[in-house]
């Protein structure tokens, strides 16, 4: 039988507040293990929670960003349950009144645009970190990350496949870097994903038993869970199975999903309303002012680079992907250089360098105003693209301005005519075989010839002058 | 040089001390040598700091002879319900569960009575994580009452009441969530006020039910509760249901002067149901009020009787979540040999609480889960609600509401303790008022024929505390006895 | 409504982390029934459209700065603890995955 998968996210991230979500805790994560702690994240006796300002703006930033309705009037409620890594044995989260609820994110995959209901995203507190490594039979339990901001995200059942699980969590990501909440490290776990999966026959409308798949590090590595899972499911109704609802892990090393639990009826998490906290409002003021300090959005900031630098769609969506990218870029058009010079420059040579040399972008030596120094250089004819790469290279490495680079080198472009001519009358004369073939009518030996005589400029001769001045050289000379 | 300071008042050993007439620290050696005569008797102790308690004293002493301005507490040796976390000696509750448990810090109002210049003579006894009514929960000892040591001094903060009608301290801290202050006051015949929800931080309670739960001091007459409520009231920002109230000078409310008050009297709270003894004795008081101006009026809490059912609902349930966090992982008790984190929790949990709080963690977790939120946990704060307006309907005819504190006067050590409804059902005129987290205060209005002491009730608006005040203050100048040493402890 | 059995009594133990003898079990089923009978009463009352009480107070947006203030001492922080490596807290092996 032929199946659709159906499928919804969770997307735990941490926002990255300074102090944890109810105390002032550092968040930093790079701690030693228990000393980013204290009387209220360690659930001592006589404690008491107080919200964190900045974490409730966060969340109803990316509400906004998300196309969310931000609940005017929000609570936050005690989720009960036993787990060492929780030090309280409740979480404060929110059940039945989010923060935000009912928006959307537009996500394109399979070469089309899909729009994706968000159902809610809401502010709760994450937990510790168990470790697993103590010897003697124990487990240890760090609760430096217990208490530290965290939004839940989750999506309607809209997702049909493992690629578009992938776009969206590709959006989402991109989303929450431009709004700066969240570093999205899914190795350091600031973003957990988690894929409820279904499936059900293809023209059908019920939806099937799912499973939950979760504890997978990357994207790539969720995508494959997906595949697999919804092949795995398929296989097992064909076969006359029943899928167990269940919770799934993924072991990304035999590319299998795995069952870690059965999902028992015992989880009754018994929600009630915090006494300890009160009422959240955000009413229409403070949301507007959270509005306004909202940066552009990845969406409006690639169409924005297609329509006003008229970048194809793709060099758009290429340097909007980061927000660092686009900033970077922005800055170095903003020093006159032409917007699809750039955009090659930089997605495609820098780019190259960055990926070999495995370097952040924000981290290089070559810098925006070096860049655009570069490009101009380019423009008013100063060096040719081909020493341009050359002068890259060296920035790269060195850090040096570019102007710096081509004097020391001396790569400026020769562009005098007489010299390039003399040159061309060495190059006819140092080659009489193929310039009596290229007269005969071979016209590909043409190319020789000006490569000929760019080896004897050392590469330096403006490559448009070259060509024309060899051409009238041969001419002259036949 | 006869030593009786320990009889006096907050208020006269503050001014003495701050008038060098006595120094602080012959204070806490008579108070010590109080306790050393007659805790061994009553019981209230379970932790005597007194080394620490002479430091303090000593302190205190040091910054009088240097001139400084040392509070509006100097000198007072002051008691806690060991409710409250102190770094200064163990924070158990009277629990297992908690046993050999240091906190690392001092609590909102422990600091704020030690910045006035309070002396601190140790921990008293508590039912076990404020769940009785009794004393008799604690799993460290039965307190009895000072009138006569087979009856109980009521609960929970049966040892913080206690520890005031034997002298042992000047002033004592306690906790109440559905009548710890109110009925063990009532029980001993000493003052203890429960504020408005909100009046005095909560940072630095151990948690039993977050949206009841208020701090609140015994004492011995009326202007020591107004002193100890100046001291400890106020917003907190680390407590975030504090109120941000400014709080008026409650000294200011000690006038005997109640002419043309209204004095409200619930009519299901005069039923057959209240002992007859107890209803002449309130009579009395009531007939004392009137006498100097006041006018009675005839009000109605019709919800009253749905007060125990909807308070063992919500402080259950808020209980069963306050009391997750003992599991032996960070704190307090684990049971020994356990090999799983399963095993760690419920062998820790079972060995480490009491009988009662066990059985109120079990009522607590089974309303609020799956299938029965809406029948129980969801109707009762609704029928809070009713309570709530029930109050502010009779607010608007009168200006305070007078009831007895409970329905009889102490009863016996394991009187009640067989059948936990119907040591719930003596709560039935102190839980409302944690219910509408309106003010209330208890104080003696003389003894029964058995010669034990009555209590009376005094309610009020939410944050008027000064008009109860008022009214205690007027009552206690025109009543006309005193009550004198308990029995047992003279 | 409330008839409490032995079942719900061992399910809530379950929920609550508590393991009941025999005997507890029967004590608490007659105890939890008639406390749960009582409270059954308010089942008289007609609460349509009464808004439960969440908080006496009416309070809302009660903050604080995101500033970072002092932790404890590591050694402050375990020096409760059954069980610690100095380091971290101790418990027997976790075995599952955890909840979330
Ligand atoms: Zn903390």
């Amino acid at each position: 039988m032929k199946y659709e998968p159906v499928i919804g996210m969770e997307v735990h991230v941490e926002l990255s507040t300074k102090s944890k979500v109810f105390c002032g805790c550092s968040t930093n994560f790079h701690a030693p293990a228990n000393s980013n702690v204290c009387p209220v994240c360690l659930g001592m006796p006589g404690v008491l929670p107080v919200i964190n300002k900045r974490a409730v703006e966060m969340s109803v930033m990316v509400g906004l960003a998300l196309n969310c309705t931000i609940s005017r009037w929000s609570k936050m409620d005690r989720k009960n349950y036993f787990y060492p890594d929780l030090a309280k044995n409740y979480q404060i989260s929110q059940y039945d009144l989010p923060l935000c609820h009912d928006g959307f994110i537009d996500i394109k995959a399979n070469g089309t645009s899909k729009r994706i209901g968000i159902t809610r995203a809401h502010l709760e507190e994450d937990t510790a970190r168990n470790t697993h490594t103590i010897g003697g039979g124990d487990s240890g339990v760090d609760f430096n990350r217990c208490g530290v901001t965290l939004l839940e995200i989750v999506t309607e059942p809209d997702i049909r496949g493992a690629e578009e699980a992938f776009a969206y969590l590709t959006e989402l990501k991109q989303l929450l870097r431009y709004l700066d909440v969240s570093d999205c490290n899914m190795e350091e776990g600031s973003l957990r994903a988690e894929a409820n999966i279904s499936i059900r026959p293809t023209g059908t409308e019920s939806f099937g038993t799912k499973t939950e798949v979760k504890n997978v590090a990357s994207f790539s590595g969720i995508q494959k869970a997906i595949e697999f899972e919804i092949a795995r499911q398929a296989k097992l109704i064909d076969e006359g199975g029943k899928v167990v609802q269940e919770t799934r892990g993924w072991d990304a090393d035999r590319g299998i999903t795995f069952s870690q639990r059965a999902k028992e009826s015992a989880h009754d998490y018994r929600y009630f309303p915090d006494p300890d906290l009160v009422p959240i409002v955000v009413d229409e003021a403070w949301e507007g002012r959270i509005r306004e300090s909202l940066p552009e959005l990845p969406q409006a900031r690639r169409a924005r680079f297609e329509s006003g630098y008229g970048l194809s769609a793709y060099d758009a969506g290429v340097l909007t992907a980061e927000k660092e990218m686009a900033d970077y870029y922005e800055a170095v058009v903003k020093q006159g250089c032409a917007p699809k010079q750039a955009a090659n420059w930089l997605s495609v040579e820098l780019q190259a360098l960055l990926t070999e040399h495995k370097q952040e972008l924000t981290a290089s030596k070559v810098t925006a105003d070096r860049l655009a120094a570069m490009l101009k250089l380019i423009e008013d004819g100063t060096i040719s693209g081909k020493i341009a790469k050359e002068v890259l290279l060296d920035m790269f490495e060195s850090g040096k301005e570019p102007k710096a680079i081509v004097e020391e080198k001396n790569l400026v472009q020769i562009s005098d005519t007489s010299a390039i001519e003399s040159a061309a009358r060495e190059v006819i004369a140092a080659n009489p075989g193929p310039v009596a073939e290229f007269r005969s009518g071979k016209e590909k030996t043409f190319g020789f010839l000006v490569g000929q005589l760019m080896k004897a400029t050392k590469g330096k001769a403006n490559p448009q002058m070259a060509n024309e001045v060899l051409r009238k050289v041969l001419k002259e000379t036949e | 040089m006869s030593n009786d300071w320990y009889k006096k008042t907050a208020h006269e050993i503050r001014d003495a001390v701050r008038a060098k007439k006595v120094t602080a620290l012959e204070v806490t050696e008579s108070h010590l040598a109080r306790i050393e005569d007659v805790d061994g008797k009553v019981k209230a102790f379970t932790d005597v700091w007194a080394d620490a308690a002479r430091n303090q004293a000593k302190a205190v002493d040091a910054r009088i002879k240097n001139g400084e301005d040392v509070g509006v507490l100097a000198g007072v040796p002051i008691g806690l319900k060991d409710v409250f976390c102190t770094k200064r000696g163990t924070t158990t509750c009277c629990s297992k569960i908690l046993k050999g448990y240091r906190s690392p810090f001092d609590g909102t109002a422990v600091e704020r009575l030690q910045n006035a210049g309070a002396v601190f003579l140790g921990k008293l006894n508590m039912d076990e994580f404020a769940m009785g009514s009794s004393t008799e929960n604690s799993s460290v000892q039965i307190t009895r009452n000072p009138w006569n040591l087979d009856c109980v001094p009521g609960g929970s903060s049966g040892g913080s009441a206690a520890a005031i009608a034997a002298d042992e301290c000047a002033i004592t801290l306690g906790s109440d969530t559905g009548g710890s202050i109110r009925q063990p006051a009532a029980c001993v015949g000493c003052v203890g006020i429960k504020p408005t929800y909100g009046r005095i931080s909560r940072y630095g309670l151990v948690a039993f039910a977050s949206s009841l739960d208020q701090i609140g001091p015994f004492t011995k007459d009326v202007e020591d509760t107004a002193i100890a409520l100046n001291v400890m009231c106020g917003r907190d920002p680390k407590d975030s249901t504090s109120a941000d109230l400014a709080v008026p000078d409650f000294t200011k409310s000690l006038k005997a002067d109640v002419s043309g008050l209204r004095i409200g009297l619930p009519k299901e709270y005069y039923t057959d149901a209240l002992n007859a003894e107890m209803r002449e004795k309130i009579m009395d008081a009531v007939k004392v009020l009137e006498r100097q101006g006041a006018k009675v009026v005839e009000v109605s809490l019709p919800h009253t009787d749905y007060a125990i059912a909807v308070y063992y609902i919500i402080c259950t349930a808020e209980a069963s979540a306050n009391l997750a966090r003992f599991d032996g992982v960070r704190y307090g008790y684990r049971a020994p040999g356990v090999g799983s984190t399963q095993e760690l929790y419920t062998r820790t949990k079972t060995d480490g609480y009491g009988p009662e709080v066990r059985r109120r963690i079990m009522l607590g977790t089974y309303v609020l889960s799956s299938g029965y939120y809406d029948a129980y946990y969801l109707k009762a704060q609704k029928v809070r609600s009713l309570i709530r307006k029930d109050f502010t309907d009779a607010f608007e005819k009168c200006d305070v509401v007078l009831t007895p504190t409970s329905p009889t006067a102490a009863f016996k050590i394991g009187e009640k303790s067989a059948n936990p409804l119907e040591m719930y059902l003596s709560d039935i005129y102190t839980i409302s008022v944690n219910l509408a987290g309106i003010p209330g205060l208890s104080m003696p209005c003389g003894l029964v024929a058995s010669g034990l002491p009555a209590g009376i009730q005094i309610m009020a608006k939410p944050f008027d505390e000064e008009t109860i005040l008022r009214v205690a203050y007027t009552y206690e100048q025109k009543r006309g006895f005193e009550m004198g040493t308990p029995t047992a402890v003279k | 409504m409330a008839k409490i059995t032995k079942a719900d009594v061992e399910y809530v133990a379950g929920l609550a982390q508590l393991t009941l003898d025999e005997a507890t079990k029967e004590k608490l089923v007659g105890e939890m029934g008639d406390i749960l009978a009582y409270m059954d009463k308010l089942n008289e009352l007609n609460t349509d459209g009464i808004e439960p009480t969440m908080h006496v107070l009416e309070m809302s947006n009660v903050f604080r700065e995101d500033e970072v203030q002092p932790s404890l001492d590591r050694e402050a922080a375990l020096a409760n603890a059954p069980k610690t490596d100095g380091e971290y807290f101790l418990v027997p092996k976790i075995l599952d995955t955890g909840d979330e």
